[in-house]
């Protein structure tokens, strides 16, 4: 076992594949000789050579089209975003035909694609680097949307979306890149696409999150437990599709729900997630289920960013209102 | 050139025979070297901790200045990129301006600190911004000159772009609509021969991103960017067809980028230093500069002048912009939608 940051982690899912499978494709703007914007392909180019780990000309659009054309030949392209916000120019790539090539195929074609990108906040990117966008594609019938909170999960999740036949858009937290590091096996192995985990258990309240608001929940429920409430924390590692089974079970045994996410408020995937605990246990509910989100602006300018992202204080605040409702 | 004996050469004179004062290319040439100490204070600045980030002009001062001048800087508009410092310079942005944006602070007239620094636009200049994904101020540039011919309004369309923009989507859809209808659009390429870390050759099979130009149906040349009365004069030809209603022009300027793509990159990874040292040659600041002693009008006094004035004004505005309020964290919520009885 060795230890590894998320960002090593990342490389090392994308060299696995790229060894096992001669049809995985990396590409993007400054992945090869660059190595990346964040390193995530350093030294892929000179280990698989420029035909399998090359440059792009400068064109979002381009990139995620020119993957669906790849796919359709049978390649598993590894199309890189380089800052999430970016997607838009290629958002008719990716929701408009790679998601939607299996249905109006009748089912003859496929895209296994995997869309990696790095996004969200709190290491003062500006806007367009820092948004939260995974609502945009969650809504795409036809996209998963992956978003790893360790570097364990990063790379067996990232290993599973490369297997998988439906085009994944995986999801980089840029504040997790490189914030810690844990044990990370050297060997292949995979996590599976649409599990939850429950992170820590609780009986009192059921923290859900994803991406960097794991840890914010985490140590929320630190914080919870020195006063004698007891928190139990799901990191979703999929939002789409969501895994409502590990929800209800842990709504069943706390009756009170916070839902956590980095993106503004407004038609996100925690109101998703409300959604379906409600239709699916209401009567399981001591309390409405209440959301931290960020406020419904534009991403915050960096001297607003601490206080526009939604923080550990915020949760706990949350948590106490739905126990004390 | 004309020489008159083995020892001593004449350089003719250039600028006159393009219309241009003594004055006028002074004045050009005070600007590309503001533009080139407000970059090289910011990396300073950035080097110290001051601000966060730097995306430069090195390099590319020369076409951006000498495109500038052919326009008319009172009427027509600019979409620049993020490089364009000697543009937003030549069209009135001040170096507080500048300065203020560096350091992302409320008074920065692009944004109020809000955008990226180097997403240029400041209403009062006719500056339209650009955005992180590249080449966004492409079709912007285009839908102006619409406006314009629909409004019978005498102003040109002038946006410029890396040559890495020009693979974009948007470039070939604003090309295209303006080949159309001949609308008066100035493309400008400045051509620097990275995108970030990726060179020319993997990024174009074309010889040269002017000749694009034939299937959008309007000229395309390429000049020699480095050399500012080559870009004035091609771009002087552009701006006149495109005021007589005969459309646009995509205008090629070869440059080099000297620095690393920005602050945050470090460019040893993917070119060799001899090629920079070379670049260095060529530097169109140091060439200009050549060019005007040689002909006698930028004396060693106007020199030490010039140089004295600038980094005052660069001292002045960095002093401005530090002791500056940054955007209180409560206008967060300021605008997202317009204001009741406002702005």
């Amino acid at each position: 076992m060795a230890q590894m940051t998320m960002i090593q982690a990342i490389t090392d899912a994308l060299r696995t594949e790229l060894k096992n499978d001669e049809n995985v494709l990396v590409f993007g703007e400054d992945v090869g000789q660059n190595g990346g914007v964040f390193r995530a392909t350093e030294g892929l180019q000179a280990e698989f050579g420029e035909d399998r780990v090359f440059d792009t000309p400068l064109a979002e659009s381009g990139i995620a089209a020119m993957a669906l054309g790849l796919a359709l030949e049978g390649y598993r392209p590894v199309p890189e975003i380089q800052f999430f916000g970016f997607v838009y120019e290629a958002m008719d790539a990716i929701s408009g035909q790679i998601a939607r090539i299996r249905y109006r195929s009748g089912g003859t074609q496929s895209a296994p694609i995997t869309i990696r990108s790095p996004f969200g906040g709190g290491v003062h990117t500006p806007e367009l680097h820092a948004d939260s966008l995974e609502g945009l594609v969650a809504q795409q019938p036809g996209l998963k949307v992956v978003i790893p909170s360790t570097p364990y999960d990063a790379k067996g999740l990232l290993i599973s979306s490369l297997r998988d036949n439906d085009p994944v858009v995986f999801l980089e937290h840029m504040k997790l890149y490189r914030s810690f590091r844990e044990e990370v096996p050297e060997e292949e192995y995979t996590v599976e696409i649409g599990k939850a985990e429950v992170r820590r258990e609780g009986t009192d309240v059921t923290l859900i999150a994803y991406g960097a608001m794991v840890h914010s929940s985490l140590k929320a429920a630190e914080e919870l437990e020195k006063e004698g409430i007891s928190a139990e924390v799901i990191d979703l590692r999929t939002v789409m599709p969501i895994d409502i089974d590990t929800i209800v079970e842990s709504v069943k045994k706390t009756g009170r729900v916070v839902v956590i996410q980095e993106a503004q408020k407004q038609a996100g995937m925690a109101s998703y997630i409300v959604t379906e605990i409600q239709e699916r246990a209401i009567l399981h509910l001591e309390a409405p289920v209440l959301r931290v989100a960020a406020p419904d602006t534009v991403y915050a300018f960096t001297q607003a960013e601490e206080v526009w992202l939604p923080g550990y204080n915020d949760i706990i605040e949350k948590a106490k209102q739905v126990i004390n409702f | 050139m004309v020489k008159t004996d083995r020892s001593m050469e004449v350089v003719e004179n250039r600028h006159k025979s393009l219309g241009l004062s003594d004055e006028q290319v002074i004045e050009m040439y005070r600007i590309m070297l503001l533009a080139r100490r407000i970059d090289e204070r910011m990396w300073l600045l950035n080097r110290s901790g001051k601000i966060p980030f730097v995306v430069s002009c090195q390099g590319q001062e020369a076409a951006q200045v000498g495109a500038s001048f052919a326009l008319d800087r009172d009427k027509d508009y600019a979409l620049p990129y993020y490089r364009d410092v000697g543009v937003v310079l030549a069209f009135g942005m001040t170096t507080q301006d500048l300065m203020l944006q560096a350091y992302a602070k409320a008074e920065d007239p692009n944004s109020g600190g809000r955008q990226m620094p180097g997403h240029f636009g400041q209403h009062k200049n006719r500056l339209v911004t650009g955005s992180s994904p590249v080449t966004t101020q492409v079709p912007h540039a285009v839908g102006i000159a619409l406006a314009a011919r629909m409004e019978k309004k005498d102003l040109v369309s002038f946006v410029t772009f890396g040559e890495g923009s020009s693979n974009q989507g948007d470039f070939h859809e604003g090309a295209n609509f303006a080949g159309v209808h001949k609308l008066p659009v100035i493309f400008m390429v400045e051509n620097n021969q990275y995108a970030i870390s990726v060179p020319l050759s993997k990024q174009v099979a074309c010889e040269k991103i002017s000749d694009r130009a034939i299937g959008y149906g309007m000229p395309g040349v390429t000049v020699d960017g480095n050399d500012p009365l080559e870009v004035y004069s091609a771009v002087k030809e552009a701006a006149d067809r495109a005021r007589k209603g005969e459309g646009p022009s995509l205008i090629e300027a070869l440059t080099y980028r000297l620095t690393p793509h920005s602050s945050d990159d470090d460019d040893r990874s993917y070119r060799e230093r001899d090629e920079v040292d070379r670049a260095k040659e060529k530097d169109g600041v140091l060439t200009f500069a050549s060019y005007l002693r040689d002909i006698g009008i930028l004396t060693e006094e106007l020199e030490k002048q010039m140089n004295d004035e600038i980094s005052s004004i660069i001292d002045d505005a960095t002093d401005y912009a530090e002791r500056a309020p940054y955007a209180d964290a409560d206008t967060i919520y300021r605008y997202v939608y317009g204001e009741q009885g406002g702005e």
